[in-house]
């Protein structure tokens, strides 16, 4: 925890104490409660959704298993909601990975369908089993054991601890491994999951945590309003709040939930009972044009659209936390194990591969053998399969046939996590940064797989920049880098994992001739550091100059194998590239 | 087998193929947007309930009753009312669906249907709110004498069994499948049909040949609004509904687009079937309340177990 983050949102909460101690109409100490509750709700969905990119748009299924479980437990079993509260995050924790289990299978379109579908089928049963309306027994004795107060403002204390834990732990998540596992998960999953990163673990530890705050936050509802109905917790209309405060106010940040819901909840409050007598739903209405709007005009929320101005105003002088590591320059970077480059050992080979899509034939019977420090390149023309071929080789895609051994041993069945912790690191033909993080914090992410702890992880991340001669860009924000720093940073990111294999996939695509020496350069020094790289490109040009060997694919097929001298001599080469016209002449 | 039952599963079986007919129309309006723009619309149950109250009002206050009487009238009302929501469908899509939508997101993976599903989501609330507002929350329906009576079949199996064809189902159901050979042979046939299915396949492919895929996503979401509505108003002299009805036929309608395999029209009409067909048998051994559940287990099942369809194919690649 930072003093820097900790001591506003301190000041807040008591603030915010201090202004409802002052509320006595009890019509808005009950707001000021729900404004809480709906901010601690919106923090719960920002946790899952904000985070990993995946928008739930049934949250309320855990809110109401919370609320109907506290409910329940009261009227059947006299428990005090000291105990149930606890006891119904266990609940909604509980269904949150059960849900996440059955769901995280399906894509985007039918992962939001079927997360709709969720709370609206149990909606049914509860109607079904006859609590279409319960009431909290009210407690004349021991009151305050049962959660019961005469005073309003209590709710308000109760919500606003429970608030501010909530946000502290947000703010843990999103400053540790965890978060920066649902962030990469967010910009790319395929990347993460090459970044060593086990996504569907994380996922779901995140929906597991978030369905247990919003349990709890569903159970304390109950016990503010002490009445619960189906369509109070399991509604559409209780997701969609979820999600609204939350987009409005900012997604993947703390602060959006609380400003969504400060701005929204009073609105539609008052709207509701200034005017819900002649015009009922006009809460509805408030939050579906709210999200109309903010989908139109911000989508990421307000908070984002102030703090970009902000910064665009102040220059790029604003910029996060500068990394406070020191880091050796690019030059003395090198670890001492550079390994002699010929007569080496083979670190991976490739026997006879195929993959076919359909009645495509994308690889087709490919071998080779890869030396422990030298650098292969992979050339071919368009659609030559070279990309399926990447895939095939850190486990993205299972081959039909053949086999891929990494130091002798079998990679088949290997997912891309366990690879990158076996020691082999990717980069992505199409670029995804995170644009709003720092290089230092865009490469920390592939420096979990390798760290211990979080200190461990940023010493590795400064490490890896320097290697990539990045260490004076380390504390600028991605999305001002030129696409040569990109590709460095990409680079970067895969070497913080500290692989022994590197494949790169069309790393030099997009620079120009100057651009392309300068991370040739970085490429050549890594390879002396003993780090083995395989890279994919369809240009010959500055391939030549970079690597060792040439694997030349064409229609899926090895066409030839030698060194670069041999190759750009090749009439077959050359007949794949420019058509039989042009072999005459070479 | 006590003829009871067998007369139950016959009376049930009829009921859900006539429903499901109708079903059958909604989800194909819901599988044409999908089919052309791959945009998911949380609000299709909601403009369908639109379209039932463009109906009623139609029916009750603007004299189609007056002049085409209670038999006629109420199918006169929603083939009135299905113009009508072809109209809000492309204003809809012209001034909010089509900002996050179309060409412009063609290359966005996740985020991109996102902003569109939860826009859709925002229009279905402000919808089902306002409708609450203006109409009120009573519920209404389209009477007519037809909802009441019914055809006979039988005396079948040695007198026994008799299964009661409403009337009023019959005819909907039959003009729900006129209205869908109708439409296959518009998207077949006609120039507008081909702009159609060369925006669905590839939108940039298609504006390089002269399409206009923004004119025709409008014409895509319009039709498709305006054949839900259709749909609805076919089902008011059935079923009684209020402002919050779109959210129970929202999932029946995405169950048999899912189910028809997502973007196949013909597909979508057979799920849309399956659909009435599995809500009515289910009413045999579930109590009323849970008939709806057992459509979203169902629902979830499809989704978790087939989620290209049962009648479609395995297209994703990583």
């Amino acid at each position: 925890m930072r003093l820097r983050t900790t001591l506003p949102l301190l000041v807040l909460a008591v603030a915010y104490a201090v202004i409802s101690f002052f509320v006595t109409n009890s019509y808005y100490q009950l707001m000021m409660t729900l404004v809480l509750v709906w901010a601690s709700f919106g923090l719960a969905w920002n946790l899952f959704s904000g985070y990993t990119g995946l928008i739930s748009f049934g949250h309320a299924v855990f809110f109401g298993l919370g609320a109907y479980f506290t409910a329940l437990g009261q009227i059947y079993f006299d428990f005090t909601p000291w105990l149930l509260i606890p006891v119904a995050a266990l609940v909604g924790g509980a269904a949150g990975l059960l849900i996440g289990a059955l769901t995280f299978r399906l894509r985007s379109h039918y992962f939001a369908l079927a997360m709709l579908a969720y709370p609206l089928a149990i909606l049914n049963v509860f109607m079904w089993l006859g609590y279409q309306e319960l009431t909290i027994p009210m407690k004349h004795k021991g009151a305050v054991l049962y959660m019961q107060f005469t005073d309003g403002r209590m709710y308000t204390l109760i919500a606003i601890v429970m608030t501010v834990a909530i946000v502290i732990l947000s703010q843990a998540v999103e400053r540790s491994r965890f978060g920066m596992a649902l962030i990469a998960i967010k910009q790319n999953e395929a990347a993460a999951e090459a970044a060593g990163i086990n996504t569907l673990v994380w996922k779901l530890r995140a929906i597991t945590l978030s369905g247990a705050i919003t349990g709890a936050i569903g159970a304390f509802y109950v016990m503010v309003l002490l009445v619960v109905t189906p369509e109070s917790v399991f509604g559409m209309l209780v997701s969609a709040q979820a999600l609204t405060v939350t987009m409005f106010g900012g997604v993947g940040t703390v602060w959006g939930p609380l400003i969504g819901a400060a701005i929204l909840i009073p609105t539609s409050q008052i709207l509701q009972a200034k005017l819900g007598a002649q015009f009922p739903g006009i809460e509805g209405v408030i939050y579906g044009l709210a999200i109309i709007v903010v989908i139109l005009s911000a989508p990421e929320g307000i908070f984002w659209r102030v703090r970009d101005k902000l910064r665009k105003r102040s220059g790029t002088t604003a910029v996060a936390e500068a990394v406070a590591i020191d880091v050796p320059t690019a030059g003395d970077a090198a670890p001492a194990a550079s390994v002699s480059q010929s007569g080496g050992q083979i670190i991976l080979s490739v026997r006879n591969l195929s993959k076919s899509f359909g009645g495509l034939k994308a690889v087709q019977n490919v071998s080779f053998d890869v030396q422990r420090g030298s650098i292969l390149g992979i050339i071919g023309p368009n659609g030559a399969g070279k990309t399926t071929l990447f895939n095939l080789l850190n486990g993205f895609q299972h081959p039909d046939a053949g086999e891929v051994m990494l130091d002798g041993h079998s990679v088949f069945g290997v997912t891309p996590h366990r690879l990158c912790e076996a020691g082999v690191g990717r980069t992505f033909q199409v670029m995804r940064p995170f644009p709003r993080l720092t290089v230092a914090e865009n490469v920390v992410i592939g420096a979990y797989v390798r760290a211990a702890n979080d200190a461990e992880a940023r010493e590795h991340a400064a490490n890896a920049i320097a290697r990539a001669g990045l260490t004076n860009v380390a504390h600028r924000v991605a999305s001002e880098l030129t696409t040569k720093e990109l590709r460095l940073m990409e680079l970067a990111r895969a070497l913080a994992g500290a692989p022994r294999l590197l494949l790169l996939d069309e790393t030099l695509a997009g620079l120009g001739a100057n651009e392309a020496a300068e991370v040739v350069t970085v490429l050549r020094a890594l390879a002396k550091q003993g780090i083995t790289i395989v890279i994919i490109e369809h240009t010959m040009h500055t391939m030549v100059r970079l690597v060792d060997r040439f694997v030349v694919l064409d229609h899926g097929a090895v066409l030839v194998e030698d060194t670069p001298q041999a190759i750009t001599r090749d009439s077959r080469v050359i007949e794949a590239y420019l058509g039989t016209k042009w072999s005459a002449h070479a | 087998m006590t003829p009871i039952l067998v007369e139950n599963f016959l009376q049930s079986l009829m009921a859900g193929l006539l429903v499901g007919a109708i079903y059958g129309l909604m989800c194909v309006g819901l599988a044409l947007i999908f089919g052309v723009m791959r945009v998911i619309n949380f609000a299709q149950g909601d403009f369908m309930m639109l379209g039932m109250y463009v109906a009623y009002f139609l029916f009750v206050a603007f004299g189609v009753q007056p002049t085409f009487g209670n038999i006629v009238g109420p199918y006169v009302a929603a083939f009135l009312a299905a113009p009508v929501m072809f109209g809000v469908g492309y204003l809809a899509h012209q001034f909010l669906i089509s900002r996050v939508s179309g060409t412009r997101t063609a290359q966005l993976e996740g985020e991109g249907h996102y902003a569109q599903l939860i826009l859709t989501l925002g229009i279905a609330l402000v919808l089902q709110n306002a409708g609450q507002m203006i109409f009120g929350s009573m519920v209404v329906s389209v009477r007519t004498p037809l909802s009441s009576s019914a055809w006979i079949i039988g005396p079948l199996w040695g007198d026994f069994v008799e299964i009661f064809v409403n009337k009023a189902r019959a005819i909907a159901a039959v003009v729900s499948l006129l209205v869908i050979a109708g439409l296959v042979l518009l998207i077949g046939s006609t120039r507008l049909g081909k702009a159609l299915r060369a925006s669905a396949d590839d939108p940039t492919a298609a504006t390089y040949i002269g399409v206009d895929v923004n004119f025709a996503h409008s014409i895509a979401f319009a039709l498709g609004t305006s054949i839900t509505a259709l749909a609805g108003g076919l089902l008011a002299p059935n079923y009684p509904f209020h402002p919050f009805v779109g959210l129970e036929y929202v999932i029946i309608m995405y169950a048999g687009v899912v189910l028809g395999g997502l973007g196949s029209i013909i597909g979508a009409f057979w799920g849309g079937m399956t659909i009435g067909i599995v809500q009515q048998m289910s009413a045999l051994v579930l109590p009323t309340q849970l008939q709806n559940s057992a459509i979203f287990v169902f629902f979830l099942l499809i989704v978790l177990l087939r989620p290209q369809g049962l009648f479609g194919r395995v297209t994703e690649r990583t």
